[in-house]
């Protein structure tokens, strides 16, 4: 109230970057689309996936996985143990948005990794509801376009394997794996759960040992976490 | 099967969200349950990233998928936006089969 003039700034600043961010969004969304149709889902499959799932992470993790000739149910529950950091992320917006009723309806889909990143990000309560809504409605309108026109677009390919495609999977998850390698345990995690799915491979059927090596590694790093409490 | 497991996803994604919003504070606070949630995507990240360059079948290989791995790596060290890692790492698969 004392400094609209400093509100109007923040605004605008606010604004802004949740614009860029959904643009910079948009292009996972192309790649989405690409290797959904590419991996066996049809266009509308796709694009239900980005309007009703709206997590990015996930939706790659059930393409990669069925394209990888798992089960639809296989493929679902990756999607579900990556998905389930979203609940955290809405226990740290709760106090900063104080929705209820249909507004909390419509908020929890926004609640993704970008969203809730700008949010924190603010100095203060008013500028994080801002950041919310504004980055999480960009992203939800480019990532739904991008999805549509990469899902379009890679039908027209052809041959998915002569393109590289597969490679391109594999590309995909390495880049959102990237921006959380930060530290020893995450690595450690990251080389255990990639070799445990590598050995388990000959003996389950696709999509499981990913499943299990998530588990698994996780259950081994939060035990010897607390074996071992010292500064990580 | 593929509808099911779409819609199982989008229903099963919006309802861990909605949770998020609506349980009290304490109950996913602990600290265990906070670094647990921070490792879980980087396990199946990394175990998907695995099967996916060099799994075959039920078997494991080493082919032109891995090459297009190596470029996203270092495209991502170098921080190139996210497009170019996916779309080079195609492209540098294809050329390799194209080429052998």
């Amino acid at each position: 109230m004392t400094d609209l003039a400093g509100w109007g700034q923040t605004r605008r600043s606010v604004l802004a970057r949740s614009a860029g961010v959904g643009v910079a969004v948009g292009t996972y969304g192309i790649s989405f689309g690409a290797l959904a149709t590419t991996s066996g889902l049809s266009v509308v499959q796709a694009c239900a996936l980005s309007v009703l799932a709206f997590t990015g992470a996930s939706q790659f993790a059930f393409v990669g996985v069925v394209g990888g000739g798992g089960s639809a149910l296989a493929g679902t529950l990756t999607a579900l143990l990556l998905g389930s950091r979203n609940a955290l992320y809405g226990l740290r917006l709760g106090p900063m948005l104080r929705v209820g009723g249909l507004r909390r309806v419509v908020a929890a889909h926004l609640v993704i990794d970008e969203s809730t990143a700008m949010a924190i990000a603010q100095d203060d309560e008013q500028a994080s509801a801002l950041a919310f809504w504004s980055t999480g409605l960009a992203v939800f309108t480019l990532w739904n376009l991008a999805t549509v026109l990469g899902a379009v677009g890679a039908t027209a390919f052809g041959d998915p394997k002569r393109l590289g495609l597969d490679a391109a999977v594999g590309a995909a998850f390495l880049g959102l794996l990237w921006p959380k390698l930060r530290g020893r345990p995450a690595w450690v995690t990251a080389g255990l759960a990639a070799a445990v799915a590598l050995a388990l491979s000959p003996v389950l059927t696709p999509g499981v040992p990913v499943l299990v090596a998530g588990t698994i590694t996780v259950a081994v790093m939060m035990a010897a976490d607390r074996e071992n409490p010292g500064p990580t | 099967m593929i509808w099911a497991g779409v819609l199982g996803t989008a229903v099963g994604c919006y309802l861990l969200k909605l949770a998020g919003l609506s349980v009290p504070q304490r109950l996913l606070a602990a600290p265990r349950i906070r670094s647990m949630s921070a490792l879980l995507p980087i396990a199946l990240l990394a175990a998907l990233t695995a099967v996916q360059v060099f799994g075959h079948g039920r078997g494991v290989a080493l082919d032109a998928r891995a090459a297009g791995l190596a470029f996203a790596v270092v495209a991502l060290i170098l921080r190139a936006p996210f497009l170019v890692v996916v779309v080079g790492a195609a492209a540098v698969a294809a050329l390799l089969r194209a080429l052998t």
